[in-house]
């Protein structure tokens, strides 16, 4: 059975023209040297591959090419990023500050950095999944150090208002680490115009490959970390270990694609999302989550009441959609997400995230809306709660067993 | 998460042919509703609920579970659950349905671990059930 893929806020396939520069840096007649070599020419023929790589990413996100430190992908940069800041900067304060709706890459070392003796402000979203500069500037305090913020959430496309806080942050002295995994590439940013000192990037969600990533590290004013990798100083001392030359030439040449297409994309998902969200409004319960103003086209977060989730994604097994995040699917919690916008726990239970890329058509979205409201449909017609709510029972009222 | 093809294979049944997968309800005002027990189980901020109800019959002064039919709201596992759970009960005494155990359930469906749950929702259905339809008798 073919699938439709409508998943691309997890992965994204990687682009053809990128699948083959690739494979030139792998064997032994393609441009195998260890970039760090510096003795002869399959060294320095490896080396200008990675600086090329490195010019294109940063052309992309407009910074000087030396602001870029290759990692293994987004998880790594964040990690790199948030302890290696608030240890190096520990002495000057011990307060630092994120949100709820971040990925498990950043909540989960904000835990180690608890654990370590940091104190940690969790900021909540609003209801339309926004953190809002107000909220940053009532929790820094004297002692903040860090702000941790995404630019895009992963499960919501909601957009953070990042030029802002950067203000805000840069102002009171205080780093500012946004993790960029689901933007770049895909919506603009400019490090030469905002005030962001860290930002975290992934290749492989804008069609660049797996174990792939960077972090931009401003160079003024100049911010400093802690390593997590200490061995041969490579990437100037903040993270040693050989680059992975062919990976690094993959999100090069991704990023370079990224800039060259991004207006085309972007012109193309909003016609996308306007077409399946035309098919699909009409169906009675059904709830946007994260309606912000500022969003992403590509994902597209809607709650079916009265129908589960996990159950409605089996129902449409012919397309691939997550629900929640692709990250916390194996538990049978709610998302922790859309539980932070105060939506109640069925309405999050029933939440289905679509995100569309590069290659969705619009045959693809609207057969998937078609199959979604038949599915509802039929989901609803064995769901005990539809039958209440069809006979005008306020479920809110009932003493669940 | 993978699912047992079994798990599959019963979800896809009932969504495809509910009527033939006993899905449905009897309710108040139906003829033969005073036979009826109902068992109304878990929660939707739990993500299942599962509605089960029996229709009971003295067969030689033994009360018989005749038909039942249920609705569910919950996971793909919880709704296989719920229609491997009718299949058994069709039939038996309430005694034999009592005695219906959720590893019964979970053996079948091959349900993996973190999926249990659906099994008990399952067998505590039956017990509401069964429960219920005494209470009635009680009433009459």
């Amino acid at each position: 059975m073919k699938q439709i893929y409508l998943d691309y806020a997890s992965t994204t396939p990687v682009e053809e023209g990128v699948v083959k520069k690739m494979t030139d840096f792998m064997s032994f007649d393609g441009n195998f040297g260890n970039p760090a070599s510096r003795s002869h020419s399959f060294g320095w023929k490896a080396d200008e591959a990675v600086e090329e790589a490195r010019n294109n990413l940063a052309s992309l996100i407009g910074c000087d090419p030396r602001e870029i430190i290759w990692t293994s992908g987004a998880t790594e940069s964040d990690n790199l990023a948030i302890k290696g800041a608030a240890r190096f900067y520990k002495n000057k304060g011990n307060h630092l500050v994120t949100s709820k709706i971040e990925h498990k890459a950043v909540l989960d070392p904000f835990r180690q950095l608890e654990d370590e003796g940091f104190e940690v402000t969790y900021l909540e979203p609003n209801s339309l999944g926004e953190i809002t500069v107000e909220q940053v500037a009532d929790a820094v305090n004297e002692k903040t150090i860090l702000v941790s913020l995404m630019h895009m959430n992963n499960e919501l496309g909601t957009i953070t208002d990042i030029d802002s806080i950067g203000e805000l942050t840069r102002n009171r002295g205080i780093i500012f680490h946004v993790d960029a995994a689901q933007s770049i590439g895909k919506i603009p940013i400019s490090m030469s115009s905002n005030k962001i000192d860290l930002l975290s990037i992934s290749a492989h969600k804008f069609y660049g490959p797996k174990g792939v990533g960077a972090l931009f590290v401003r160079r003024k004013p100049r911010v400093r970390l802690e390593p997590l990798f200490h061995g041969g100083g490579h990437e100037r001392g903040f993270r040693s270990g050989t680059l992975a030359t062919h990976q690094i030439v993959g999100l090069g040449e991704a990023a370079r694609i990224a800039q060259q297409q991004m207006d085309e994309d972007l012109r193309k998902l909003e016609n996308l999302k306007r077409i399946f969200w035309e098919e699909v409004k009409g169906i009675e319960e059904i709830y946007v989550n994260g309606d912000s103003k500022s969003k992403f086209p590509g994902i597209l977060n809607i709650s079916f009441n009265f129908v589960e989730g996990e159950s409605l994604i089996m129902a449409l097994k012919s397309i691939a959609v997550s629900s929640g995040s692709a990250c916390t699917s194996a538990s049978l919690e709610p998302s922790y997400v859309l539980r932070a916008l105060g939506r109640k726990d069925e309405l999050a239970h029933s939440s289905i995230r679509f995100s569309f890329g590069r290659y969705t058509t619009e045959k693809d979205v609207k057969e998937t809306a078609l199959i979604v409201k038949s599915s509802v449909e039929r989901l609803r017609e064995i769901s005990p709660l539809w039958e209440m709510y069809q006979d005008g029972v306020d479920l809110d009222k009932i003493e669940w067993a | 998460m993978a699912y047992s093809q079994k798990v599959v294979d019963k979800f896809e049944e009932t969504l495809n042919n509910p009527e033939k997968a006993s899905v449905g309800r009897w309710k108040p005002g139906d003829e033969d509703f005073h036979r009826v027990g109902t068992g109304i189980v878990g929660a939707p901020a739990c993500g299942d609920v599962m509605k089960l109800q029996i229709k009971c019959q003295n067969i030689d002064g033994e009360n018989r579970i005749v038909d039942a039919r249920f609705k569910t709201y919950g996971c793909g596992s919880a709704i296989a659950s719920s229609g491997q759970l009718i299949d058994m009960l069709k039939g038996k005494t309430l005694e034999e349905a009592q005695a219906i155990s959720n590893q019964e359930i979970v053996d079948i469906l091959e349900l993996p671990a973190i999926k249990i749950h659906c099994s008990v929702l399952a067998e505590e259905a039956i017990h509401r059930a069964i429960d219920d339809f005494k209470s009635l008798r009680n009433n009459d």
